[in-house]
């Protein structure tokens, strides 16, 4: 098949599922049997296309001509492409297998299901067009119907006041980043005379209009993909989507944001300057500290996972900073172990953080529950959600031999080669940068030690959670299918790396060949002697350690006798536990919060209802702590006051007068002619 | 083949030698408290009687609660493998550098405060959230730490570490005397001594790891004292072999492995003697007063990374 009938076919098919969702107010068995479908075989075709591209190395231009005769479609599919096409490919096709049951929840809603299935459609198109765009015309259309049809999915339930509240910031942020890579495009494309990426790739541009063309790029970019203070529509808005729409924001989107950055300095900009490294490595460092943080204040569930998706985003791009800072210094075998830990990161953030919001969706649905103190117990209740949400649990935690660990292992490799640079500055800036990855991979393992010691372990707090019971087949199929994929990408790294040196190559004609050179067995980043990994014999390592102490208990056990009995928990002799006596989340996360008290604005409140005639004998207390982001005190206020203060003063020449009006429109004409001649 | 033989003989005198040395550090104690001194082979009756016991678990028990002891004892043993203990040419320390060693306490760390919360009792939680608290304040000092190490000596990996100090010879560091102190603060904290955690206690207000396992019995509950028999062993042998490599064998013949053991054997019991001095004249801390320890922790070991990076470097 040819590379532009696969393409189109790519590009179509989740299109036809967008349409086929009008059928679904008639039959909302359609959903079942036509939209998710097509929206799954879209997925494959993906990865399929992706999956080529990237193994085989090809890179292909193809031209569209669809709209006006002189302004061509560009399309290019090169390795970078196939690798986010690939891992959009993925997380689809799981969600594809995961909404058929999901959405039987709106079936009977107040909204009609054909909307949703519409603008998902919408939303994967243009996510798969902007990786695989090649001028700014066209990026920008794939950006903006991405970031629309997103926005339409935030607000689907729009009855809660919530959601359209989130639905605007996030609307306002959105097109204030598209705005910023505009304008990045732009200085691209003057100094490159033409919006064909080819003319910008070639653009002569000087350090300061470099310099200029990345802030805005990290801005723009950096808003979608949510780095600090940028990140505030992220924790609003992925939580009140519909749980397989927060998977693909929070798993896909956020890629698609680091995508463009990457294409925009790496392959655009193309020279990297090393101090654009160190900005970013800050910002990147607060970013990922600041996620957790919140993360681990948070009971909502989703919301929490959303704040877990700011403090990974912060991973990859301290991946991405460390990349800059080596090329920049001319140490461009470096660089690439940066870049190549950067994009394994993307690739397992996408798998875990799509698996983690498609079990807080089988929760959600069949517990009614989105707070975390309200639930308990759901293991037992939901086994195969548990099994799988514990994968995801272990995998974000950085634990091996699972996936997350081997990415944030080839990151601290990158910050260790620091003693090759020659400046000070840079080689103290960052072992701290090191130091706060390792705090936040350390939290993050407190923060999902709670989520899923509160949600599925334990006693069921409420009715409801108590009443749960497994999701739908479809559901744990598709959860089943990305923790299968977290622990191959965990175990067989090597091969993870030997596809992104395609990536690297084609990016930066470097790749990371020392990796791999000893087998797949080992993954050794810059030589066999300064580190190496092996992850398969890790797994083998951990299974004949099982066994081994299998073994001891065989040789000492008991011979005939039960060698199990069930009795009750131990009680100190007061009598029954109740669910309600076990730690709650916030109780969880008190000495943390005690720690780092400066990190949030605590709100915290009480009520105590005392018994009547015993004065100092409560009845009834309540407790509820409230963390607010101080981002929105210190950064979104403020700006919000000083356009309320520039829009008073612009308002005084708003006279209401037509005359005046009048006037404004004379002497506006009279200067643009005065600039034309 | 030889490599590999020795490599698993190692792993398997770790596992043997843990509880002894335990039995150690608290003869020690004893002998210090005016006590008297159980036999050094109490932990191993200790083990055996444990073993032989019958399971009581709980109702609310899940497969978590059930599972969890043989994932500690595993991940341990996985972590002790890595570890050159006699014989500094060990073929697993390139399947695991220091990194993952550290990702083997905190996969055991993680799964051990899953199965505090697993029964759900107060106590449970209430030792897990301490635990992931300390231990999120001590992962990273013990990182950085053991980054020291590794760009003074150019390598993760734990043999070629010792390599070159063993090369280098009697060179005083700043770095590396910072790196020690720091690691001996997380190595109290992370093995739960005194004074952050007491082993010998289950008062309430102040225990941590027993609090996670207090529902633990018969052969779950050996594996985990086993495994932070071990744990503890591992530090040492850590702490003695990094900062203080002589004797250890660089070649695998029988007299220098001999010899290799003996000196091993004779550092571990100097910092048995050490930490059994330590515990014995400081008081366990206020729990809200350990986050300073471990900050302290972090601090020493930034300040030696720094160290290394500014003075040492170039």
């Amino acid at each position: 098949m040819s590379t532009s009938f696969l393409l189109t076919t790519v590009l179509v098919l989740p299109l036809l599922s967008a349409v086929a969702s009008f059928t679904t107010d008639r039959q909302p068995a359609l959903m079942r049997w036509l939209v998710f479908p097509l929206l799954g075989l879209s997925g494959l075709a993906a990865v399929w296309l992706g999956g080529q591209t990237l193994l085989q190395s090809t890179t292909e231009t193809l031209i569209y001509s669809p709209g006006l005769p002189w302004l061509h479609w560009h399309f290019r599919l090169d390795p970078l492409a196939g690798f986010f096409l690939a891992l959009i490919g993925i997380v689809t096709t799981a969600v594809s297998l995961f909404g058929p049951g999901y959405v039987r929840e709106f079936e009977h809603g107040k909204q009609p299901l054909s909307v949703l299935g519409f603008f998902t459609g919408l939303f994967v198109t243009g996510m798969l067009m902007v990786v695989v765009a090649a001028d700014a015309f066209s990026f920008m259309v794939a950006w903006e119907l991405m970031s629309l049809t997103s926005y339409f999915l935030v607000v689907y339930q729009h009855q809660n006041a919530a959601n359209r509240r989130a639905g605007f910031l996030y609307l306002l942020m959105a097109e204030v980043g598209a705005l910023s890579i505009m304008l990045s495009f732009g200085v691209l494309a003057g100094f490159g005379d033409g919006f064909s990426f080819e003319a910008m790739r070639a653009a002569p541009l000087s350090l300061t209009w470099a310099s200029i063309a990345f802030a805005l790029g990290v801005f723009g970019f950096g808003m979608k993909a949510g780095l600090v203070p940028l990140h505030a529509w992220l924790p609003e808005a992925h939580p009140v989507a519909p749980s397989h729409v927060s998977a693909l924001m929070s798993g896909v989107m956020l890629k698609v944001a680091v995508y463009g950055f990457i294409r925009l300095s790496f392959d655009l900009i193309g020279d990297v300057h090393w101090a654009w490294g160190v900005a970013l490595l800050i910002i990147a460092s607060i970013t990922a500290l600041f996620g957790v943080l919140y993360a681990l204040m948070q009971h909502d569930l989703k919301r929490l996972l959303a704040y877990h998706s700011v403090e990974n985003i912060g991973i990859i791009f301290i991946g991405l900073g460390l990349s800059m800072i080596f090329y920049g210094t001319g140490y461009p075998l470096l660089g690439t172990l940066g870049l190549v830990a950067a994009l394994y990161h993307t690739l397992n953030h996408a798998l875990f953080k799509s698996l983690l919001f498609l079990g807080a969706g089988a929760v959600l649905q069949r517990s009614h529950e989105r707070d975390l103190e309200r639930m308990g117990g759901l293991l037992k209740r939901m086994p195969w959600t548990g099994l799988f949400f514990l994968i995801g649990c272990i995998s974000i935690s950085a634990l091996p031999p699972f996936n997350g660990f081997v990415s944030e292992w080839l990151t601290f490799q990158t910050a260790l080669q620091v003693p090759n640079l020659s400046s000070g500055v840079l080689r103290a800036v960052i072992p701290i940068a090191a130091a706060t990855l390792a705090l936040t991979g350390a939290l993050a393992a407190a923060c999902f030690v709670k989520v899923y010691g509160i949600a599925f372990l334990g006693q069921a707090r409420t009715r409801r959670v108590r009443r749960s019971s497994e999701a739908s087949r479809g559901m744990v199929l598709a959860q089943a299918l990305l923790a299968v994929l977290c622990l191959l990408f965990g175990i067989f790294p090597t091969a993870v790396v030997n596809a992104l040196n395609h990536v690297t190559q084609s990016l930066t004609g470097q790749t990371l060949s020392t990796a791999t050179a000893h087998g797949w067995l080992w993954l050794t980043p810059v030589s066999a002697d300064a580190a190496s990994y092996s992850a398969p014999l890790v797994f083998v390592g951990m299974l004949l350690a099982l066994l081994a102490w299998a073994l001891v208990f065989y040789v000492l056990r008991p011979a005939g006798r039960a060698q199990t009995r069930r009795g009750d928990t131990w009680d100190c002799g007061f009598g029954p536990l109740s669910p309600r006596m076990q730690y709650t989340s916030t109780a969880f996360t008190m000495p943390i919060r005690q720690i780092f008290a400066p990190a949030w604005r605590i709100h915290e409140e009480q009520e105590r209802e005392m018994q009547p005639g015993l004065p100092l004998e409560p009845a009834q207390i309540r407790y509820q702590v409230h963390a607010e982001d101080i981002t929105w005190k210190w950064f979104y206020l403020p700006i919000v006051q000083l356009l309320h203060a520039t829009t008073r003063r612009v308002s005084r020449i708003q006279t209401g007068n037509l005359r005046h009006y009048l006037a404004y429109s004379f002497v506006t004409l009279l200067l643009l002619l005065w600039l034309i001649t | 083949m030889n490599d590999w033989l020795l490599a698993l003989i190692e792993m398997a005198l770790f596992v043997a030698l843990a509880p002894l040395f335990s039995a150690w550090v608290k003869r020690v104690k004893c002998w210090l408290q005016n006590r008297r001194a159980p036999s050094l082979l109490q932990p191993y009756r200790d083990l055996r009687r444990l073993f032989a016991k019958q399971v009581v678990l709980s109702h609310n028990a899940s497969p978590v609660f059930r599972a969890t002891p043989y994932i500690i004892a595993g991940a341990t043993l996985l972590a002790a493998a890595v570890v050159p203990f006699i014989s500094v040419n060990l073929p697993t320390a390139a399947i695991a550098d220091v990194i993952v060693l550290a990702g083997f306490f905190a996969l055991a760390r993680f799964f051990q405060a899953l199965a505090g919360m697993d029964v759900g009792t107060a106590f449970g939680g209430m030792g897990s959230s301490r635990e992931m608290t300390i231990s999120a304040l001590a992962e990273p000092a013990m990182l950085m730490a053991v980054f020291t190490l590794a760009m003074v000596a150019h390598s993760t990996n734990l043999s070629t570490v010792i390599d070159y100090l063993l090369a280098q010879g009697l060179v005083l560091r700043p770095s590396l005397l910072f790196a020690l102190l720091s690691l001996l603060l997380v190595g109290i904290a992370e093995t739960g001594r005194i004074p952050v955690d007491n082993p010998a206690t289950h008062l309430e207000l102040t225990m941590i790891h027993e609090a996670m396992i207090l529902e633990y019995s018969g052969r779950h509950l050996a594996l985990i004292e086993w495994a932070v028999q071990l744990k503890l062993l591992i530090y040492g042998v850590l702490i003695v072999n990094i900062f203080f490599p002589w004797g250890i064998a660089t070649h695998n013949s029988l007299h220098a492995l001999a010899v290799a053991a003996g000196v091993v054997f004779f550092k571990l019991m100097v910092l048995g003697v050490l930490l059994a001095v330590g515990e014995t004249v400081l008081a366990k801390m206020r729990l809200f007063r350990v986050p300073a320890f471990l900050v302290l922790a972090l601090t020493l070991a930034l300040i030696g990374l720094l160290s290394h990076i500014i003075l040492e470097v170039g």
